[in-house]
């Protein structure tokens, strides 16, 4: 009994106290919530504190996922300003959902898939070859994933191919140990060391990871091109900002800070 | 009102005390039970609506036709397939345990006590981790079994460690308490006839703690069932081995919801039905 009465006072005192000592003032300050793909969240972080430095009274906030989870957040009305996804499928999903207006979203960056692998897991060759030969432990993203559906369209490529052919995408396909539901899931196991080998963007190499992992980089004309679209969502209170955060993406500065972490630019 | 019936605030003698106790002062009985009733609605409202809202969604006929689909197939029989040996495994490992805990007095008790409960406190992706570090493969038992040719990671083996992780206290709870409440007395009685420590436990001990056993065995089934973010983290996702019935809704929602409501509703008939049984072993444990 006594607990309980002292919860009530305690909340009684809570609710009693000046507005002020609680929170300071809401008004001042403006939340900017971005939905990015999983891929983006080392180089948006830093573009988000670069667009805080230069407006005042802004904040940024990121949800960080697989763009296909993104999508289907916004889908059910999750509150964002902003949606950067990793595959134009989810964009186009999200205009579907009438949450972006038809051709309101540009492209702001492309990425490129490479292979990875733990360096003390020593490899049969250092070509993509030594992906499809068995005992290799190999993670891929789940096909749900963009990164997943653009590896899945790597091999397909590779089919194609009489230096590979359906072989190699059988092989590989054999030694996938575990589908990831997103990109940084698979370095994370190949980091660990948990997996062997497997296939990221080009720009989730950094590097820290410089010491832990090799790559092997896959060959222009069976490399995958994925386009980034960026879009303010209709819904958004705060359209103006969060159409100023898209340009400074798309300013030399933001642009730079993409690059940096591998990212290719829009436009070839 | 009764004519024997004491004014009221003196107690009413023991044998009336189950009797509802009315004053025409004091609001009636029935009309507390009522305001009672009416508090408790919304709890159980928000507890039933989202359950209901599952099951609106999809017909039978489309439940079975999605029953027919290999992905689906695929993850329920894996989901069984790995819930019923850790079951086993469970019972096995987990039986000396609660028999400990259940029947001695020793040294740091209580703090082997909070170790047993920690798991169902954890977030399952804490366990996963904590796995990951330990038998994963550069883990610290894992990289020995690793040496002897025994892969856990990404394997049902891990599938079913993280299950026996966070579903094995609910079964050890259970059946600690179990053993406990068998009657030193009955067992002295067994001794005197000549039992020894063997029959004892198989013909004493474990007829009357059945109904914990068993209870505890079905709600550790019911959760090992619906783990899920340490099987993800830990034994990873492929379908036809590691991909489990929550892993392929976490992953189908995002594609096919079709699947992902399916599986919910089977997931929800089997627990639903598991945590009857539970409910009907205990009230008959009591009853006898």
């Amino acid at each position: 009994m006594s607990l309980i009465r002292l919860l009530l006072l305690a909340l009684l005192l809570v609710a009693c106290a000046p507005a002020s000592t609680l929170a300071p003032a809401p008004d001042e300050t403006i939340t900017l919530t971005v939905f990015a793909a999983s891929s983006l969240s080392v180089p948006f972080e830093q573009v988000g504190a670069q667009f805080e430095q230069e407006h005042p009274g802004v904040s940024v906030t990121f949800n960080f996922a697989g763009s296909q989870q993104l999508a289907q957040q916004i889908a059910q009305g999750a509150p964002a300003d902003l949606f950067a996804s990793a595959s134009q499928t989810y964009m186009d999903q999200a205009v579907q959902d009438g949450h972006v207006t038809a051709g309101g979203w540009l492209i702001f960056a492309r990425n490129q898939l490479v292979a990875i692998y733990n360096l003390e897991k020593p490899l049969s060759s250092l070509d993509l070859q030594a992906l499809s030969q068995p005992g290799l432990r190999l993670v891929l993203a789940a096909p749900e994933v963009p990164v997943g559906q653009y590896t899945q369209a790597f091999l397909e490529q590779a089919v194609l191919n009489p230096a590979y052919g359906a072989v190699f995408r059988d092989g590989l396909l054999a030694n996938v140990a575990s589908y990831e539901d997103n990109v940084k899931v698979v370095l994370a196991k190949v980091v660990l060391g948990e997996a062997d080998a497997g296939i990221v963007y080009v720009s989730d190499l950094s590097g820290e990871n410089a010491g832990v992992l090799g790559q092997i980089a896959i060959p222009p004309e069976l490399n995958v091109t994925a386009s980034y679209p960026i879009a303010v969502l209709s819904d958004s209170p705060y359209h103006d900002l969060a159409q100023a955060l898209v340009d400074y993406i798309l300013s030399p500065d933001g642009q730079a800070i993409l690059s940096s972490y591998g990212f290719l630019p829009p436009v070839p | 009102m009764k004519p024997n019936r004491r004014p009221w605030p003196s107690e009413p003698p023991l044998e009336q005390a189950v009797e509802p106790l009315e004053h025409p002062l004091l609001p009636s009985r029935r009309w507390t039970d009522r305001a009672w009733r009416l508090l408790a609605l919304p709890m159980l409202f928000f507890f039933a609506l989202p359950v209901l809202m599952l099951f609106t969604r999809t017909s039978p006929a489309q439940l079975l036709d999605s029953l027919r689909t290999s992905p689906v197939q695929m993850a329920v029989l894996v989901s069984l397939k790995t819930t019923l040996i850790s079951l086993l495994v469970i019972l096995f490992l987990g039986t000396p345990l609660a028999y400990l805990m259940g029947r001695s007095k020793f040294r740091g008790k209580r703090l082997v006590d909070a170790l047993i409960d920690l798991p169902t406190i954890l977030p399952p992706s804490v366990a996963g981790v904590a796995l990951l570090l330990t038998f994963g493969r550069r883990g610290l038992l894992g990289g020995w079994f690793e040496e002897m040719g025994l892969q856990i990671a990404f394997t049902q083996i891990a599938v079913v460690m993280a299950q026996v992780f966070i579903a094995a206290p609910f079964y050890v709870r259970s059946a600690a308490l179990g053993f406990q409440a068998v009657d030193v007395e009955v067992e002295e009685a067994a001794q005197l006839d000549g039992a020894n420590r063997w029959q004892l436990f198989q013909q004493v001990i474990l007829p009357l703690a059945r109904p914990a056993l068993l209870s505890g065995s079905m709600l550790s089934w019911a959760r090992a069932l619906g783990e899920f973010g340490a099987t993800i983290l830990f034994a990873g996702n492929l379908p036809g081995r590691t991909q489990t019935m929550p892993t392929a809704i976490y992953l189908g929602f995002e594609v096919d919801v079709q699947i992902a409501i399916t599986l919910s509703v089977i997931l929800i008939l089997v627990s639903l039905i598991l945590l009857l049984l539970v409910k009907a072993v205990i009230a008959r444990g009591e009853e006898s």
